[in-house]
C-alpha cells in the first residue's frame, strides 16, 4: 500500500492555513466547484455512501444512510448543521480542524448542504473555542464574499446560508437532539425519538447534523473519488451481516502521557500501539502505559494488554469498550491512580448529565456520590460492586434513557472496575482500614442537598 | 380496528384512533405506570417508568419480533399486530431501577406531606419497587419556596416537568421554569413572573408527588378522609365536571373531574376555591318569618302550611328565578307557582356576567357568564311563559302593581341585590325570598327561607355548550336549611322525600328541550343538542 497521504491536517502547519487564499492555493473549493458542475445533488449523496463514510463524532453511523432518511420531495427548508460541540473528553481533533482549517469544514458543509438540498446550514461551535469560533465566521465571510455561500454559489442556482452559532458549556450540546434545542434557544434537553432529526429536526423541520470531520472528509470523497477513499482503513468483514466496514483517514488525537502529544493522521484501523508508539513516540518519561482511554472518556479503557486492538469501529467493542468513539487516545502511565480516573470520570457525567431522564439523573449522581465517600475514606468493597449494578442499571439495557449520555457514562465505570479491580479494592483497604469490609446499605448522598434542612 | 395484543390479550383499536400504550393498555384495564405522561400535556418521555418491551410484525413473514430496546408507552403509537409486553421481567427491573432511583435522594416527608394517601411515588414503590434497599435512608426535610399561587416543596420534585409544561401549554402562561443542571435540577419560576393565573391550581393535581402544595389545602385534611362526589362547578356558565371532597359535611377541596366533552382535566381558580362559601358562618341558617315589625323563627313544620296559604292569597304571583338553580327545582317552583296562578310571571333573576370570555391555548374556557344554568333555567321558564323576562323587567312589574305576591330565589355567592332594589318589593302582598346570605332584600322579606349551598343538593345544570350534567349532594345543609327541591315537592304536595331523578324524568317528557336526559344520565352528562330526528336516544353519549 502506498504510503499514506494526510488530507484531513494537510494544511495544518502552514502559516495563514486558517485564509481562502491559502485553502485554494492548496486546491480549495475545487471538489464543491466538480459537485457544482458536474455531480446532482443525488450523486452527491450516492458517493457518500458507497464510500462507506461513517460519522467521526462518536456514534460511527453511516452518513450515506443518515442522509437517506431525508423525506423525499419535501418543500422545505432543510437544515444543516454542523456539530462542532466536540466535548469529549480528551477529544480535540475538530478544534484544530476549525482552527487550522476552517475552509475544509465550510466546503465539506457546502457540500453536504448540496447533498441533502439544505437551505440553510448552522455551524454551532462549543463556546469553550473562541479561536474557532472566530476562525469559523471568518472562513464565512470570506466565502460569501468569493460566492461560495449566498445566492447562486458557482453560478449552479445552488443557494447557502452558513451561520455560526456559538454554545454555552454543556457537554449535552454535543447530542444531535440537545443541539438542535440549544439552537432554537432552550434547554439543551435532547429530544425522544421518534420522531428522528432527519424528519422533525431544527424548528420541526428536516434536519441532518454531521461531526465536523464528518463533513471535511465529504470533501475527499468528492474531490478524489470513492475508490480512494475505500482504498484506506478496514473493509467490510464478509462474515458479519450488515458490516460496512471502517473506511477513509482519521484523525487520530493522542493525549496523555506521551511524549508527542498531538493530532495524527492515519487510515482507519491503526492499531492503538502504533498511534502511541509510532506516531506519540511512546509513554514518557520511559515509563509503562497503564490504561488507555481509546476514544473519548465515554468508551471507557483498555488495559495495557489489550493495546494491539485496532482503532476502527469494532476493534475497542472486542475489548469491552463502548465502541470507537472519537478515536482520540488519552494514555494513562503506570504511576496514575485508576481511583482519581474512575473519580474524575464519574463527577464529569454527574456535571454534565441534563438532568431529563431519571436513570441517567440519578444513576450519575450516585455513582459521583459513592466515588466522593470512597475519597473521603469511607469506602467498602461492596462499592465497586454497587458500581457495576449501577453503571449496568443505566447503560447495558438499550432504550432505557433518552440520549446516550447514559452508556458513556457507564462504560468508564465498567470498564475501569473490571480490568483494574485489584488496584481500586487496594485503594479502598488503604484509605478505611476499619470500614472497608462493611456491608450495610448507608445513605446514596454524602451530605443532604445544599440547604436541604436536617 | 387494529388488533393488539398486551401481555398476551388481544384487543381492538378503533381505526383512525392514535394512541399511545399508556392509553391502549388503560383501555384494556393494564397499568403502565408513568409520572411524566399527562393526556392533556406534550410527551416528552424523560421519567422512564412507562418503559415497556414492544414486538412488531416483520412486514415479510408476519412474524413478531421483540425488540431488545425497551420503548417508553407514552411515546409508542399502537399499530395493527402490535405486542407489548408490561410484566417481562426486564421491565420489572427498569421499573425497579427508575423508582429507586427517585427515591435516592427523596425527603423523609410523607408524615408531613400532603400527597402521601394519593401518590405516586408511595403507590408505584408497593407495586413495583425492589424490596431491599441498596442505599439507606437520608433523613431530611424538604426545603420550601413560594411559586406565587402555589407552594413548592423544592426536594421532593422528581422533574417530570408536568408543570412546566402546563405553564407553557395550557395556560400559556410559562410562568414556571426548571433551573441549573442535572442532579441539581429544581422548579422555580422564571424571575419576576411569579405563578399567577387562573389555571394555576392544576399543576397541583398534575403534581405526581407533594412536590406542589394547594395553598387553600395544605395541611387541611388527610385525603384518606375525604369522600369524593361527582358533581358540577357552580362558578361559570362552562359547568366543569368536578369532584367535591368532603369529611362529615365540611368541603376540604374541589377538584376537576374528567370530562373530554367539559373542561377536559381542568377547572379554573374561581371555581376551584369557590366553595368557601358554603361554610360561611354568615350565611342564612334557620328560616325567618316577619309581621310588621315582629321577627320570629317558625318552625318548618308550621311554614310549609303557612308559605301555601299566603300564596293562594296573594293574588298576581310573581317569580324571580336564580341561575343557580338545577333544572329540577326551576321546574318545580314555575309548576308551584302555576298550579296556585296559572298567570304567574317566571322572570330570570340578574345573571351575573363579567365582560369576556378567558380562553386559552389549548381550548380550556372560563365563561363571561358567571352562573351555572342560566340555559337550563331559561328553557324550563320558556316551557311554562314563552319569551322570558328579564329582571329589570321583573322589577317593573312589581313597581306598576302587577305582582302582588313574589318568591325571589337567590343563592348567588356574592351580594347581587341593592337597596333600591329591594326596596321595589316594599308593597307586595307577600315577598318570600329564599337565599344563601342576608341582603336588603332578605330583610325585607315576609318569609326569608334559608337556602341549599350548590354542595347541598342535587341537581342538573345545563352549561353554555348545551350539555346537562347532574351534580351529586356532597355535604349536608346546615340544620335550619330546607334544600329548595325538597321544599318545593313538599308545598306540590308530592308524598314521600324529594326525588331529583323523578322530576328530571318528568320535565324531560314534559319540556322537548331536555328530551334526551329522559334516559340515564352518564358521568360526563348529555348533549341536549342531538338532532332527535337523525338518531335515537341511545347515541347520546358520544
Amino acid at each position: 500500500m502506498a504510503a499514506f497521504e494526510p488530507v484531513l491536517s494537510a494544511n495544518f502547519g502552514k502559516p495563514e492555513s486558517h485564509t481562502l487564499a491559502v485553502y485554494q492555493a492548496a486546491g480549495g473549493y475545487r471538489a464543491l466547484g466538480k459537485a457544482l458542475r458536474q455531480l446532482s445533488p443525488a450523486d452527491v449523496q450516492g458517493m457518500v455512501r458507497t464510500s462507506g463514510l461513517r460519522g467521526r463524532g462518536g456514534a460511527g453511523f453511516p452518513t450515506g444512510v443518515k442522509w437517506s432518511f431525508l423525506p423525499k420531495d419535501h418543500p422545505g427548508p432543510i437544515y444543516f448543521c454542523l456539530n462542532g460541540d466536540e466535548s469529549e473528553p480528551g477529544t480535540f481533533v475538530n478544534r484544530l480542524q476549525m482552527e487550522n482549517d476552517p475552509h475544509q469544514v465550510l466546503e465539506g458543509t457546502i457540500l453536504s448542504c448540496y447533498a441533502t438540498r439544505a437551505s440553510t446550514a448552522y455551524l454551532y461551535v462549543r463556546y469553550e473555542y473562541p479561536l474557532a469560533r472566530r476562525r469559523m465566521q471568518a472562513a464565512v465571510d470570506e466565502a460569501y464574499a468569493a460566492g461560495y455561500l449566498g445566492k447562486n454559489i458557482l453560478g449552479s442556482g445552488f443557494a447557502l446560508d452558513a451561520y455560526v452559532h456559538c454554545g454555552a458549556g454543556a457537554y449535552v450540546c454535543g447530542e444531535e437532539t440537545g443541539l438542535l434545542e440549544s439552537l432554537e434557544g432552550r434547554r439543551a434537553w435532547p429530544r425522544i425519538k421518534p420522531p428522528f432529526p432527519a424528519v422533525q429536526g431544527l424548528f420541526r423541520k428536516p434536519t441532518v447534523v454531521n461531526n465536523v470531520e464528518t463533513a471535511a472528509c465529504v470533501v475527499h470523497i468528492v474531490d478524489r473519488g470513492v475508490e480512494w477513499f475505500r482504498s484506506m482503513g478496514v473493509p467490510p468483514d464478509p462474515k458479519v451481516l450488515g458490516d460496512v466496514g471502517s473506511l477513509g483517514p482519521k484523525l487520530y488525537g493522542l493525549s496523555g502521557h506521551v511524549n508527542r502529544p498531538g493530532c495524527y493522521e492515519g487510515p482507519l484501523g491503526l492499531p492503538c500501539r502504533q498511534v502511541i508508539e509510532e506516531m506519540g513516540g511512546g509513554v514518557w518519561k520511559d515509563r509503562r502505559a497503564k490504561a488507555v482511554v481509546p476514544g473519548g472518556l465515554s468508551t471507557g479503557v483498555l488495559s495495557a494488554a489489550e493495546l494491539d486492538l485496532p482503532l476502527d469501529f469494532v476493534g475497542p467493542t472486542r475489548a469491552g469498550c463502548l465502541g470507537l468513539g472519537t478515536a482520540c487516545l488519552v494514555v494513562l502511565d503506570e504511576t496514575y491512580p485508576m481511583f482519581d480516573f474512575l473519580y474524575n470520570s464519574c463527577r464529569f457525567f454527574a456535571e454534565e448529565s441534563c438532568g431529563q431522564c431519571t436513570p441517567c439523573r440519578e444513576g450519575t449522581h450516585w455513582s459521583m456520590m459513592i466515588l466522593e465517600r470512597i475519597k473521603a475514606g469511607r469506602g467498602r468493597l461492596v462499592d465497586l460492586d454497587l458500581l457495576l449494578e449501577i453503571g449496568d442499571q443505566i447503560g447495558i439495557t438499550p432504550g432505557t434513557t433518552i440520549c446516550g449520555l447514559a452508556d458513556g457514562a457507564a462504560w468508564p465505570i465498567k470498564t475501569t472496575i473490571r480490568k483494574f479491580r485489584g488496584e481500586l479494592e487496594e485503594y479502598i483497604r488503604r484509605t478505611n482500614p476499619q470500614g472497608h469490609l462493611a456491608t450495610e446499605p448507608v445513605p446514596a448522598c454524602v451530605e443532604p442537598c445544599e440547604a436541604a434542612s436536617g | 380496528m387494529a388488533k393488539i395484543t398486551i401481555d398476551g390479550r388481544q384487543f381492538d383499536v378503533p381505526d383512525g384512533r392514535r394512541i399511545n400504550a399508556i392509553e391502549a393498555a388503560g383501555q384494556a384495564g393494564v397499568e403502565i405506570p408513568h409520572y411524566c405522561y399527562h393526556p392533556g400535556l406534550s410527551v416528552v418521555g424523560s421519567c422512564r417508568m412507562c418503559l415497556v418491551e414492544v414486538g412488531t410484525p416483520d412486514p415479510k413473514t408476519g412474524q413478531v419480533r421483540v425488540q431488545p430496546k425497551l420503548t417508553p408507552g407514552c411515546n409508542l403509537t399502537v399499530s395493527d399486530g402490535m405486542v407489548v409486553l408490561t410484566r417481562s421481567p426486564k421491565v420489572q427491573e427498569a421499573r425497579a431501577m427508575v423508582e429507586e432511583d427517585l427515591l435516592l435522594r427523596h425527603p423523609i416527608d410523607c408524615p408531613i406531606c400532603d400527597k402521601a394517601g394519593e401518590c405516586r411515588l408511595q403507590d408505584y414503590f408497593f407495586r413495583y419497587g425492589r424490596a431491599g434497599r441498596r442505599t439507606d435512608l437520608m433523613p431530611f426535610s424538604s426545603r420550601r419556596r413560594d411559586l406565587g399561587d402555589v407552594t413548592l416543596f423544592v426536594d421532593r420534585c422528581i422533574l417530570c416537568t408536568r408543570c412546566v409544561r402546563f405553564c407553557a401549554e395550557v395556560s400559556g402562561t410559562s410562568e414556571l421554569m426548571v433551573t441549573r443542571r442535572g442532579a441539581r435540577e429544581e422548579i422555580d419560576v422564571v424571575p419576576g413572573f411569579p405563578l399567577r393565573n387562573n389555571l394555576s391550581g392544576n399543576v397541583v393535581d398534575l403534581c405526581p408527588v407533594g412536590a406542589l402544595g394547594d395553598k387553600d389545602f395544605l395541611y387541611q385534611q388527610r385525603v384518606w378522609f375525604l369522600r369524593p362526589h361527582a358533581a358540577v362547578c357552580t362558578g361559570c356558565a362552562t359547568g366543569c365536571s368536578i369532584w367535591v371532597e368532603e369529611n362529615q359535611d365540611r368541603i376540604y377541596r374541589l377538584r376537576p373531574r374528567v370530562n373530554p366533552h367539559v373542561n377536559r382535566w381542568w377547572m379554573c381558580n374561581q371555581g376551584r376555591y369557590g366553595y368557601h362559601h358554603v361554610h360561611d358562618p354568615g350565611r342564612a341558617a334557620a328560616p325567618r318569618r316577619r309581621e310588621g315589625a315582629a321577627v320570629s323563627q317558625p318552625d318548618w313544620t308550621v311554614l310549609v302550611g303557612e308559605l301555601g296559604e299566603r300564596l293562594r292569597r296573594a293574588g298576581r304571583l310573581g317569580g324571580v328565578f336564580s341561575p343557580y338553580l338545577s333544572v329540577e327545582e326551576a321546574y318545580l317552583l314555575a309548576t308551584l307557582l302555576r298550579s296556585i296562578d296559572p298567570g304567574a310571571v317566571l322572570a330570570m333573576g340578574p345573571v351575573p356576567a363579567i365582560a369576556e370570555d378567558e380562553r386559552y391555548p389549548d381550548g380550556f374556557v372560563v365563561s363571561a357568564e358567571k352562573a351555572p344554568n342560566r340555559r337550563g333555567v331559561e328553557e324550563v321558564l320558556a316551557h311554562f311563559t314563552g319569551p322570558v323576562p328579564g329582571f329589570e323587567h321583573f322589577l317593573d312589574l312589581v313597581r306598576r302593581g302587577e305582582v302582588q305576591g313574589a318568591w325571589v330565589s337567590g343563592g348567588y355567592r356574592d351580594a347581587w341585590i341593592g337597596e333600591s332594589a329591594a326596596r321595589r318589593f316594599e308593597g307586595l302582598a307577600v315577598l318570600i325570598v329564599q337565599d344563601l346570605f342576608p341582603s336588603p332584600l332578605w330583610e325585607r322579606a315576609d318569609y326569608a327561607l334559608p337556602a341549599a349551598a350548590f354542595a347541598e343538593r342535587d341537581g342538573s345544570y345545563v352549561n353554555r355548550g348545551d350539555r346537562l350534567q347532574t351534580a351529586a349532594m356532597a355535604v349536608r345543609p346546615p340544620w335550619g336549611v330546607r334544600p329548595e327541591g325538597g321544599l318545593y315537592w313538599e308545598l306540590l304536595g308530592r308524598r314521600g322525600l324529594y326525588d331529583q331523578r323523578a322530576v328530571l324524568d318528568e320535565l324531560s317528557r314534559e319540556i322537548l328541550y331536555f328530551a334526551v336526559a329522559a334516559g340515564p344520565i352518564p358521568e360526563v352528562g348529555v348533549d341536549l343538542k342531538l338532532n332527535r330526528l337523525a338518531g335515537s336516544l341511545e347515541e347520546k353519549t358520544a
